[in-house]
């Protein structure tokens, strides 16, 4: 059931929630894969997000999610201004990712410490998104719920270990979704709470022996 | 307990509880939620208050939207009313009103969707026009608030709140449904004359649909906020002078969801039909890619 605030609400910066607001999103959820000073940032543009971009500034929206701004932040307006000040290098693409929702981005990140990270995801309508892969990997969640995100070896009890660390600290998985390339191979957990997530916690799932990467997204 | 997904369950359960239309959809968010009344009261006022600002901030003269096709024209109706007018002052006000957040939001300004950006003038136009001309107090309008919402709710629940599933009908006509309803509240309607307002302000947008020009959130979509503003005022006063829609609201809800379903998707926010096709759209569509 939706909430009052789902009609009369977002509140976003305008001028449109699926072109804007969900663009603002998936630039702040793109952040996370940077563990490091963001040096580049590349904008693949599909389909429609590719040929309305500049009119609805889904270019400052996307570049203003990567400073950290969330959708009712009216500093997204300037946010090429911002990323320049900010020594960040940023290019927009426009380019064809498949047979993907019409308003999908490829973002490919150029982080300090000479890693890259990728995300790739769709605006699907009234300001929600849905991400479809991080690190070139397949993984699927929406950004609505605390959510945390593993790269892991693929073998038993991973799971257990990690929704142990939950249960002691009393948060609920909302929603609980392994992915993975190949049977034993690198798999990805993707862990949505109902519950705030405190750091010490994430600490404790990164000391899980088998666990090679953690990511936390909270938009 | 106050869990609704249609009008008449809504209408339902304020005659059995004996309650106000805004005091039942604050009971459900309440339940729904888990949060205090004080919380939902809060937030929604800080709404209101964003509401205000983004019709402030858009009645500027010298607004260009990003896509560069308006701005100026919520100050034009303004200072043009000031001497009178052929429609009457509350409705300009209004149609101003909206112009302004219509236009603020296209030049990437901060506002309330209400259902959606796109058609976010409706409801804060009518709400400050009547709060300028009839001195309606914060708490009412904070309840005319909870009363477009409740309206808003239904129509989510049962049909679409979105431009590209339904057409423009999904968004200013169910903003101006929402507008008008919270308007006959504001007029002194019992619950049953809101979802009458709601009725025929859905009614009378049946159909439209979403053919933005060059994609952008500007022409025809400010204007079409405009006029669901004057659609949504004409018919809280129809049904606060006691004239009923014939057609109950949650059976035009219905009629709009299967109007959307049947409605090509070129019409539905793909800028591949209607004005979107015209040649000063195309003319113009050519200059910005």
């Amino acid at each position: 059931m939706a909430s009052v605030f789902d009609i009369i609400g977002p509140v976003m910066v305008g001028p449109s929630s699926s072109h804007t607001a969900g663009a603002v999103k998936l630039g702040n959820i793109a952040r996370r894969c940077c563990a490091d000073r963001i040096n580049k940032v590349d904008f693949y543009l599909h389909g429609s997000f590719a040929e309305t971009c500049r009119g609805h500034g889904t270019d400052r929206a996307l570049l203003g999610g990567i400073l950290g701004m969330n959708a009712a932040d009216e500093r997204i307006r300037n946010s090429l201004e911002y990323a320049r000040e900010s020594g960040i290098e940023f290019a927009f693409h426009s380019a064809d990712l498949g047979d993907v929702h019409p308003n999908t981005v490829k973002i490919i990140i150029n982080c300090a410490n000479g890693s890259a990270g990728e995300l790739t995801g769709a605006s699907i309508g009234g300001g929600e998104v849905r991400v479809s892969s991080v690190n070139n990997t397949h993984i699927e969640f929406s950004g609505k719920y605390p959510t945390i995100i593993t790269v892991h070896q693929d073998k038993p009890g991973i799971v257990a270990q990690v929704s142990a660390i939950f249960a002691n600290h009393a948060v609920n998985i909302a929603f609980l979704k392994v992915f993975r390339q190949s049977r034993g191979s690198v798999a990805s957990m993707v862990i949505e709470t109902d519950q705030e997530v405190e750091p010490s916690m994430l600490d404790e799932i990164a000391l899980v022996a088998e666990i090679k990467q953690i990511m936390f997204v909270d938009v | 307990m106050f869990q609704f997904s249609r009008a008449d369950e809504l209408l339902e359960i304020c005659a059995k509880q004996n309650l106000e239309l805004p005091d039942a959809v604050i009971l459900s968010e309440q339940e729904e939620w888990g949060r205090s009344r004080d919380e939902i009261w809060y937030e929604m006022e800080a709404r209101l208050k964003i509401m205000e600002n983004s019709v402030e901030k858009g009645l500027e003269p010298d607004l260009k939207s990003i896509g560069g096709l308006i701005g100026g024209n919520a100050a034009k109706l303004k200072s043009y009313i000031q001497y009178g007018s052929l429609g009457g002052k509350i409705i300009n006000q209004a149609v101003a009103y909206a112009l302004a957040v219509t236009e603020y939001n296209a030049c990437m300004g901060k506002i309330v969707a209400a259902p959606t950006a796109g058609s976010s003038g409706i409801l804060p136009g009518i709400l400050m026009a009547l709060k300028d001309e009839k001195n309606y107090s914060r708490e009412q309008l904070i309840n005319a608030m909870f009363v477009a919402a409740g309206i808003g709710k239904v129509i989510a629940s049962s049909a679409t709140l979105s431009g590209a599933a339904g057409g423009c009908q999904a968004e200013c006509g169910a903003g101006s449904a929402m507008a008008s309803a919270s308007a006959a509240y504001l007029g002194g309607g019992n619950p049953g004359v809101c979802m009458e307002a709601a009725a025929m302000a859905l009614k009378g947008l049946l159909g439209l649909v979403c053919d933005p020009v060059a994609g952008l959130v500007e022409v025809p979509c400010s204007k079409r906020n405009a006029t669901s503003t004057a659609n949504a005022i004409i018919c809280a006063d129809m049904a606060l002078a006691g004239i009923d829609s014939f057609i109950p609201f949650d059976e035009v809800v219905d009629a709009m969801f299967r109007i959307g379903n049947m409605m090509s998707s070129d019409l539905k926010e793909t800028a591949r039909g209607g004005c979107a096709l015209t040649p000063t759209a195309l003319a113009f569509t050519q200059t910005i890619r």
